[in-house]
């Protein structure tokens, strides 16, 4: 027998749009490829709770509450290499651009004074994470190793990254796979 | 003698670039198609130095190819993993320094410093973002001002006053306090007599002065940078001069 072990790989959505997730879907039947080689710890397609030992975290979304910061260490801990995925876990991105509202203003302008809610009240259970003041790009809270931008990258775009990454490449992209939109 | 003429000339990364005395070493890499990256300097106007990314290694010392006068037997350096890791540090201050959030921008795709930043092959900013205060202008009738984008090139200021000869822009304050203003008592671009056929409404490289109602007619995907390296963009010179708006 020379069955390899597989690359056991694990991903998450912070404060993401799973945009970057679902551009991974994108790559369609390479799908299948890809499992040939790699198998998922806790990600999305699994409903695996928390993150084990694993060789490549994928990170989407920026860091933008107190669980994105728990979940974003657990990665670190377990993940030998860690990548982050798309604008928002690069530079915070479309969420972001709250950074310069207060975030009391935030509440009250969705909670408060958005037309067509009932009882307009704020959140406040103990059961949702803390909100920040502003969204911060994953690299600014543990270290990254790899960075993967784009809005979301592209299905080849992922693919070339992952097969270099996979094939112990230096991932390389081309001219018109390096993109910020 | 015979009536032959040498010309001076220097040397670009071992390449001999002839010159004319007045000419910088900008002028005289763009005249002969060779490519030395830049931002804030546009071939129709003064050269500033202030985005420092045309800095090349001149005799060994580093100094802005836009501003500095050619002379003869320079030998420069500009294409060194060196000057290019410098170079990508000088876009990543840029991003980190302001709110470039290139998905929600209608300049995406044809905004200079990200295509400088494409052709840096940067990767993430890598410093700390700043997230600046910064204010969204929108008194005028057909143009945007997002100050949130401004990387202070000065490019709307040169074009104001050397080819419109209007002074709507000037840049006020000290170090990282400074940022550009607009000359009203009110200060807002609506109480100027800025209009959307002004060179200045043209010229930025970023998405700091927008259009209105251009937003994404082009869509993303099909725009400036999206398959042309600013390099190649850069060294068209005819092209890069034609007014976008009709």
């Amino acid at each position: 027998m020379n069955e390899k072990r597989k690359i056991r790989v694990a991903t998450c959505s912070l404060a993401g749009c799973f945009g970057c997730h679902m551009s991974l879907l994108d790559i369609d039947e390479k799908l299948f490829d890809l499992l040939g080689v790699i198998e998922f710890d806790r990600t999305p397609f699994t409903d695996i709770k928390h993150c084990g030992p694993c060789d490549i975290g994928i990170v989407e979304g920026g860091v933008s509450n107190a669980e994105n910061v728990h979940v974003l260490k657990e990665f670190r801990e377990n993940c030998k290499v860690l990548v982050a995925i798309g604008a928002c876990a690069i530079t915070g991105g479309v969420p972001a651009l709250r950074n310069n509202i207060d975030l009391w203003d935030c509440f009250q302008e969705v909670y408060l004074y958005e037309g067509g809610l009932e009882g307009n009240q704020i959140p406040n259970d103990p059961e949702l994470p803390l909100p920040f003041d502003k969204v911060y790009p994953i690299y600014e809270v543990v270290k990254v190793d790899y960075f993967l931008p784009g809005c979301p990258p592209s299905a080849d775009t992922i693919w070339k990254f992952l097969t270099d990454l996979i094939e112990g490449r230096e991932p390389k992209l081309d001219y018109e796979m390096l993109h910020y939109d | 003698m015979g009536a032959l003429v040498m010309s001076k000339a220097i040397t670009i990364d071992g390449k001999s670039v002839s010159f004319i005395d007045g000419q910088t070493i900008m002028d005289a890499a763009l005249a002969a198609g060779v490519y030395i990256p830049h931002l804030c300097h546009n071939p129709e106007f003064e050269p500033h130095g202030n985005c420092k990314l045309c800095i090349v290694s001149v005799n060994g010392r580093n100094m802005t190819a836009c501003t500095m006068p050619a002379a003869e037997d320079m030998v420069v350096a500009s294409d060194t993993p060196e000057l290019d890791s410098d170079r990508q540090a000088l876009v990543q201050m840029l991003f980190v320094e302001g709110n470039h959030i290139c998905p929600a921008c209608e300049a995406s795709g044809n905004c200079q410093l990200q295509a400088a930043a494409y052709y840096l092959k940067m990767l993430s900013p890598h410093f700390m973002h700043f997230y600046p205060p910064r204010e969204v202008d929108a008194s005028h009738p057909d143009i945007f001002l997002d100050l949130n984008r401004c990387i202070l090139c000065e490019l709307c200021v040169r074009a104001s006053r050397e080819v419109d000869g209007k002074n709507v822009f000037g840049i006020s304050g000290r170090g990282i306090g400074t940022h550009l203003v607009v000359n009203a008592a009110s200060g807002r671009l609506g109480d100027t007599n800025f209009a959307v056929t002004d060179k200045a409404a043209q010229v930025c490289p970023t998405g700091a002065i927008l259009i209105k109602r251009q937003g994404y007619k082009i869509p993303i995907g099909q725009r400036t940078f999206d398959h042309k390296k600013i390099s190649e963009v850069q060294m068209e010179p005819a092209k890069r001069t034609e007014p976008e708006h009709e």
